[in-house]
């Protein structure tokens, strides 16, 4: 039989790691992708010493990818301090499992952003956040960085899909260099909106194409 | 490999070893390029086979034998529809065509595309079944509409259109009508002399003949378009050289459909239906209970995603489809379960089962069984959904 993922996507998929939820958590987070409809949630137990991730569960509402990244990106966080689980990237996961196709990393990236969040909301709750900055180009930049190109597997910035960016008043402006008729135009629009739409002081994101 | 229990009939099927069989004969003995009536025997031989399919195809549909076109399946018989239609009416009578907002692509893109070249397109909202609504329709065609298609059956979710009020409303308000009957095609009757569509996209990829091969009904003295320039085969109306072999294996293919095969596939349909909205708690039947095709079945199992099931299900010897953006090559939710009022977890936990000539009933409990425990281990790691009964 020929699946379209690795030998080790598929063992995750079919048995994955770290399944369900912590009751009473010290840190949690659910992150959505409408554009592809995939949702995972991370629950964390953190050591108040050391701050060392004890525990870490999660459920997913997605993909084989995103069930797969899930799994192998909770085994990589058990045990390491918050400061190195953030640091944990989508590649490093990615190259964990054999690889992904490319139009699937989007999926991974979900579950990558899961952790980070539930450490964010760690940080929160213990006062651990610093103060709320405006958002400027630099900040869209980097927020598009998890936007995944799903030719290249890639990011939208790194694959040079990003034209023009505009900030002003709340009101963000993006340009694509990619045409309203793409093949995957509609779904990069809609998960731009949606990353860039959850910024503080954001009201209105428009996402343009060059024709 | 293990055995596969094939419940994508509505992509692709297998070939009929009885199609096959009567195929060969044009790949291997009467090769020749069909000629004149007065060209080399070889070549009249094809002719003639060529004619013989067509004229099948006609009597089938009760038409006459010129108003049949063979092409290279309903992609092509679709586009040449509507392309065709709107090229040779522009000038004459306008520029706006009405479609169904759930068709398949062939109809869906070609719309764009002469949106994109200055026509004007009304897509129609379907209700919570994909029923267009006939007074929408009606409201909707002007002086200028040059075309209306409206599909005979949906591709995903089975709903049948009442066409024969459709084509009577077109029919009244003097404008041409297409539908695109690729997934209806020998599975419920259609009397080309009882509905009054002017032209007609068919296929063999559907019921188990060749794939590529298919033809598109014109009614006599439609105005259409030549869109694939070159010789003048097919009554000048498509050029290119004859899949006589395709065309031989299509009215094979039509043949061998008997209504006691029809009826068996609603009896999968029915059952797989029944059993599993009984067993599997939070499921949503997509279509209509009804107005359906009887080798279609379409269910949303909630708080699990499609992909996940299609691919435990192929683990386990079963393909399927599903309307989940994940699975898409565009990465977009199904816009058929979008049409029909279903929101992105609708289309994301949506499965659909299409039967053909080779599935049993065993093939149908056996993937209710395999689902069923599938969805029963998805739902324990989705975080949604958890309010529900135990097990579940």
């Amino acid at each position: 039989m020929k699946f379209p993922y690795s030998e080790k996507v598929l063992e995750h998929f079919r048995h994955p790691h770290n399944v369900g939820k912590i009751e009473n958590p010290d840190g949690k987070a659910t992150e959505g992708s409408p554009a592809c409809g995939d949702m995972v949630s991370v629950y964390i137990k953190v050591n108040p010493e050391n701050r060392i991730i004890e525990d870490i569960k999660f459920e997913s509402y997605g993909c084989a990818s995103n069930i797969a990244t899930g799994s192998i990106i909770t085994d990589m966080a058990k045990g390491k301090s918050l400061e190195e689980a953030k640091k944990i990237t989508w590649q490093q996961a990615t190259e964990a499992l054999g690889g992904l196709p490319p139009i699937k990393a989007h999926c991974s990236v979900l579950a990558v952003e899961g952790l980070r969040a539930a450490i964010q909301n760690y940080e929160e709750k213990h006062g651990l956040v610093s103060e709320k900055s405006p958002t400027t180009i630099e900040v869209v930049n980097n927020r598009l960085k998890k936007v995944m190109n799903p030719l290249t597997g890639l990011d939208v910035v790194r694959t040079n899909l990003i034209k023009k960016i505009e900030v002003g008043n709340g009101r963000i402006s993006i340009t694509i260099d990619l045409p309203s008729t793409h093949q995957f135009a509609a779904s990069i629009k809609e998960e731009i909106k949606e990353k860039i739409e959850s910024l503080w002081d954001v009201k209105e994101v428009v996402v343009d194409f060059i024709e | 490999m293990e055995k596969n229990v094939y419940l994508d009939n509505a992509a692709a099927t297998r070939l009929d070893e009885r199609v096959l069989e009567a195929m060969k004969k044009y790949f291997f003995d009467v090769y020749a390029v069909a000629t004149s009536e007065f060209g080399y025997s070889l070549g009249i031989e094809a002719r003639e086979a060529l004619d013989e399919a067509r004229g099948y195809i006609a009597d089938y549909l009760g038409t006459n034998h010129e108003e049949i076109v063979f092409t290279s399946g309903s992609t092509e018989s679709s586009n040449m529809a509507i392309k065709g239609v709107a090229m040779a009416l522009k000038e004459k009578k306008g520029k706006h065509i009405i479609v169904s907002k759930i068709e398949d692509f062939p109809v869906l893109n070609s719309a764009k595309s002469l949106e994109r070249q200055g026509f004007e397109v009304t897509y129609l909202d379907v209700d919570q079944y994909g029923l267009i609504n006939l007074d929408q329709l009606e409201n909707s065609i002007r002086k200028d509409t040059v075309l209306v298609s409206i599909q005979h059956a949906n591709q995903e979710i089975g709903t049948m259109q009442d066409i024969s009020k459709i084509s009577e409303i077109c029919k009244n308000k003097d404008v041409l009508f297409h539908t695109d009957a690729t997934h209806t095609f020998t599975r419920v009757p259609l009397d080309i002399k009882k509905i009054q569509a002017d032209l007609v996209t068919l296929s063999a990829h559907t019921i188990h003949g060749p794939k590529e091969t298919g033809a598109l009904y014109i009614r006599k003295n439609t105005s259409i378009s030549k869109w694939m320039d070159g010789g003048f085969q097919e009554f000048n109306k498509r050029a290119g050289l004859e899949n006589i072999a395709g065309a031989v294996g299509f009215t094979k293919a039509i043949e061998l459909v008997t209504p006691e095969e029809n009826e068996r596939l609603e009896r999968f349909r029915d059952h797989l239906i029944k059993r599993a909205s009984a067993e599997i708690p939070d499921t949503t039947l997509n279509g209509h209970k009804d107005k359906r095709i009887p080798q279609n079945a379409n269910i949303t199992f909630h708080y699990v995603e499609g992909e996940s099931i299609t691919l435990h299900l192929d683990m386990r010897g079963f393909s399927v489809s599903t309307g989940s953006a994940c699975f898409s090559k565009s990465l977009e939710a199904s816009h058929v379960i979008m049409g029909i009022g279903g929101d992105h977890e609708r289309a994301h936990g949506s499965v659909r089962f299409t039967f053909g000539r080779y599935n049993t009933m065993e093939d149908v409990n056996s993937v209710v069984d395999n689902i069923s425990e599938v969805v029963q281990e998805l739902r324990k790691i989705s975080p949604l959904g958890k309010t529900h009964k135990e097990g579940y």
